[in-house]
């Protein structure tokens, strides 16, 4: 790489050589990489707030969330990112059929990721689990509660897993005492469900423009390889492209067990 | 001196000296319009920014007189209590995110670091054109909110207002999510030019101060931005959606959004004063006309303060309601931040120390800095210590600290550099005279102005207050009137600028005897930088630079002049 090609049409007039172009690139773009991991910080450290003050909530409200379909969705994006990387190698030996096949097949499994993510939200929409004033669910049980295995699914009934801090707009003591059938039921369905909803929405919605992003550079990334211009002498594109579809899967990797997999 | 120098023959360090004007230069690099418009030429685009950012600043400064004329008599003076929420919140806004953020770092930054560096241009030339292009966005969204239904949340947006006021919050934010991303494509430039362009012999213990400054000011933007970007979003969402993370009536919590909120606006200042730092760093060694005091100690403290900035925003919070625990912990962090700054004042201070200080405008806006953020941060500890906070919350106290180091500081710093680097830029002079005459008068009003706010912040007055005591009208009558000494200062100024761009003196290549490399060549510079390679050696050996009458500037000596 660090060889200067005297005539290098890709080399911009500032850079002394096609090495240190390629590096300031690199960097450029893991830079960048810094600052989404930080845009999603606020709603991880959002998560990590509430769900330390409310566990409850988030045991009850997970079961609504389709392991199945969040797991599939998972494997979609591990898979493609097996072919960005492998698009990534075949760039750098200069095989350019084999580029151009790998990136389309990444884009397609980026249709698949977002397609089952479109059932997902299509479901909450019909079933009103919906974030804030939009929630409109009235089930008293998740639907996993009806599953003999696991008849009581919330278990904050123990006192050390539910909050020190009282749940917001909870009546002031002794005013009214609750039944202890309803205290029943408000074990079984927690205060503010429509949090956990619209962190849910937030974290993914903002993870499926993030999606979005990537695809479309991807594909203008595999325009620009349907054209060949990409080969072993020059592949910075492909490689930056491939390092931000990483983070995308990245950044779900831990997106699938923080909201589907709680215990 | 270094190795570099040894391999040059005698006499073969030579230094265009010439005025460029009336040659190739970067104004005339390319013609019309479009030409700037599209141009990816660093300097470019940092004199694009420049005119943009100074138009902020207007916009700024005359809602800020509009506000302290309303202020003149408790009760109506010149608008209704609506509008003057609106005023304040406008002239906050404005002058934060799209004046002084960019102010220092994308106008004069951008046209001096690569020159700095003896580069050609920043690494990624078309990202700095679009993030001057997202600044322009932000600022349309901006105005689209003025002119809709101008917000009235304070500068903060606070929630549960800010998502529930029916004035258009939305475009305003919008707009501030638009320049963060402005500011974190300019950061990230930074931070990969310094890092991948500096030229063979300049270590990082060997760069000019500024460039120390504007890359703890570009972590900060990479690292805190983000945060804002995500904090806006979430405002937008809750208004538009209604997730109600921020909004109690659902379970939420508005706590958590000042949290947010101030991850990012407290190392946010920073980005605001360390770049003017930077330049005041400048002004000393070359205005003392002596080498800078304490080099690394000054480097280091810019890093220092960077990486503190992130851990105090909870001492914006100390009466919300956040622990007592928390309180100390971020009491006693905002306490450290005086360490750094404070060894940045003294190294100053040392510099001029047996220097043979001139002092010519450059040099009034730095010793203007050293007083007002002397007088800035020491307040500062006031609000930091958790007893007087709890006095001094929301009254001008805080308005007046705040000004006595971003105005105190951060414009003085700016107006410092702008008119040091101002015969580069422009390749003339300005009227030295109504430019000490300027400096002077914006010293008298800034202190007239904002040293009554002190007074009467710490008798109670609160801030953001429509109608007040009528015990507090002659400390509002005498802000006003310093308002007024201020605007006049900065009319001069815009008056004799605009004249020099006409009528003033070719400036020579070096016209303060700087060392640092952005000297080394004409004035205005060549497209693409320099003529010939700059001679890389100590950035601060500013007594080597002599001044040579015939010349009308400085030339630098063949040996140093220790030797």
């Amino acid at each position: 790489m660090s060889q200067t090609t005297p005539h290098d049409p890709h080399l911009a007039h500032h850079f002394p050589d096609a090495g240190t172009q390629f590096e300031a690139g690199k960097l450029g773009m893991w830079i960048f990489l810094a600052t989404e991991i930080l845009l999603f910080g606020g709603l991880f450290c959002a998560y990590a707030v509430y769900r330390a003050n409310h566990p409850e909530i988030f045991i009850y409200a997970h079961q609504f969330l389709d392991k199945v379909l969040g797991g599939i969705n998972t494997a979609v994006l591990i898979v493609s990112s097996l072919t960005m990387a492998w698009a990534v190698r075949a760039a750098q030996l200069g095989h350019q059929r084999a580029l151009v096949r790998l990136l389309a097949a990444t884009i397609a499994l980026g249709f698949v990721f977002l397609g089952i993510k479109y059932v997902e939200y299509e479901h909450k929409w019909k079933e009103g689990l919906l974030p804030g004033k939009r929630f409109t669910h009235q089930a008293a049980a998740p639907p996993a509660a009806a599953a003999p295995a696991d008849p009581d699914p919330a278990p904050v009934a123990a006192a050390g897993d539910s909050s020190v801090i009282a749940p917001a707009a909870r009546g002031p003591a002794g005013l009214a005492s609750p039944s202890t059938a309803s205290q029943e039921k408000a074990h079984k369905v927690p205060r503010n469900v429509q949090i956990f909803f619209g962190i849910y929405f937030s974290m993914t919605g903002l993870h499926a423009i993030h999606v979005i992003a990537g695809m479309i550079t991807l594909l203008w990334i595999l325009r620009r390889a349907a054209r060949g211009e990409f080969g072993p002498r020059y592949f910075t594109p492909v490689d930056l492209a491939g390092l931000y579809w990483h983070l995308v899967d990245l950044i779900w990797i831990y997106l699938f067990p923080l909201l589907y997999l709680i215990h | 001196m270094t190795a570099q120098h040894a391999t040059q023959p005698a006499g073969a360090v030579s230094v265009p000296m010439e005025n460029a004007l009336g040659g190739e230069n970067y104004l005339n690099h390319g013609r019309g319009l479009w030409s700037w418009l599209t141009t990816l030429d660093h300097k470019r685009i940092g004199i694009m920014y420049l005119v943009s950012i100074l138009a902020a600043f207007l916009l700024g400064g005359v809602f800020a007189l509009l506000l302290r004329t309303e202020l003149l008599t408790p009760q109506q003076t010149i608008m209704k209590p609506d509008t003057y929420n609106q005023m304040f919140t406008l002239h906050g806004a404005v002058m934060i995110f799209l004046f002084i953020i960019p102010g220092i770092p994308a106008a004069l930054g951008n046209f001096v670091l690569p020159l700095m560096l003896g580069a050609k241009d920043v690494a990624f030339p078309r990202l700095n054109l679009a993030s001057y292009y997202l600044w322009v966005t932000g600022a349309l969204f901006a105005l689209v909110s003025i002119i809709t239904g101008a917000v009235d949340t304070g500068w903060t947006f606070y929630t549960p207002y800010s998502t529930t006021t029916s004035t258009s919050v939305i475009s305003m934010v919008f707009g501030a999510f638009i320049l963060g991303f402005s500011s974190i494509f300019t950061g990230l430039n930074f931070v990969v030019t310094i890092h991948k362009m500096r030229p063979p012999g300049m270590t990082w213990f060997r760069m000019p101060l500024f460039l120390w400054g504007l890359y703890g000011t570009a972590i900060i933007q990479i690292l805190a931005t983000p945060v804002l970007g995500i904090t806006l979003l979430l405002i937008i969402a809750e208004r538009l959606l209604g997730v109600g993370i921020f909004d109690p009536a659902l379970g939420g919590d508005p706590v958590l959004f000042q949290h947010f909120f101030w991850f990012y606006s407290h190392p946010a200042v920073y980005i605001m004063i360390l770049p003017a730092m930077g330049v005041i760093s400048e002004l000393m060694a070359t205005f003392s006309r002596k080498r800078i005091f304490g080099y690394a100690a000054i480097a280091g403290s810019s890093i220092a303060i960077a990486v503190i900035s992130f851990l105090v925003w909870g001492h914006h919070m100390f009466v919300s309601g956040q622990s007592n625990l928390a309180g100390m912990i971020f009491s006693f962090l905002t306490f450290l931040v005086a360490i750094p700054s404070a060894i940045k004042v003294f190294n100053w201070t040392a510099t001029m120390y047996k220097g043979s200080v001139w002092l010519a405008t450059p040099m009034l806006y730095a010793l203007s800095f050293l007083f007002l953020f002397g007088i800035g941060g020491l307040t500062g500890l006031f609000l930091g210590a958790l007893a007087t906070d709890v006095h001094l919350h929301d009254t001008y106290f805080v308005v007046a600290h705040f000004h006595y180091v971003m105005f105190g500081g951060t414009v003085m710093g700016f107006l410092g550099g702008l008119h040091y680097w101002w015969p580069k830029m422009s390749g003339r002079m300005y009227s030295e005279r109504w430019g000490r005459i300027a400096a002077l008068l914006i010293f008298v009003g800034f202190n007239v102005t904002f040293f009554a706010q002190f007074v009467m912040g710490s008798q109670g007055m609160p801030r953001r207050y429509y109608n007040y005591l009528p015990e507090f009208t002659p400390y509002h009558v005498i802000s006003t009137v310093g308002s007024y000494l201020l605007g006049l200062g900065f009319l001069i100024v815009l008056v004799y600028l605009i004249h020099s761009l006409v009528k003033g003196q070719p400036a020579p290549a070096n016209p303060w005897g700087g060392a640092t490399l952005e000297w080394q060549t004409s004035s205005p510079p060549p497209h693409d930088n320099f003529s010939r390679e700059p001679v890389v050696d100590d950035p601060y050996d500013v007594e080597r630079w002599r001044w040579d009458e015939a010349l009308g500037g400085y030339r630098r000596q063949e040996q140093p002049a220790s030797a």
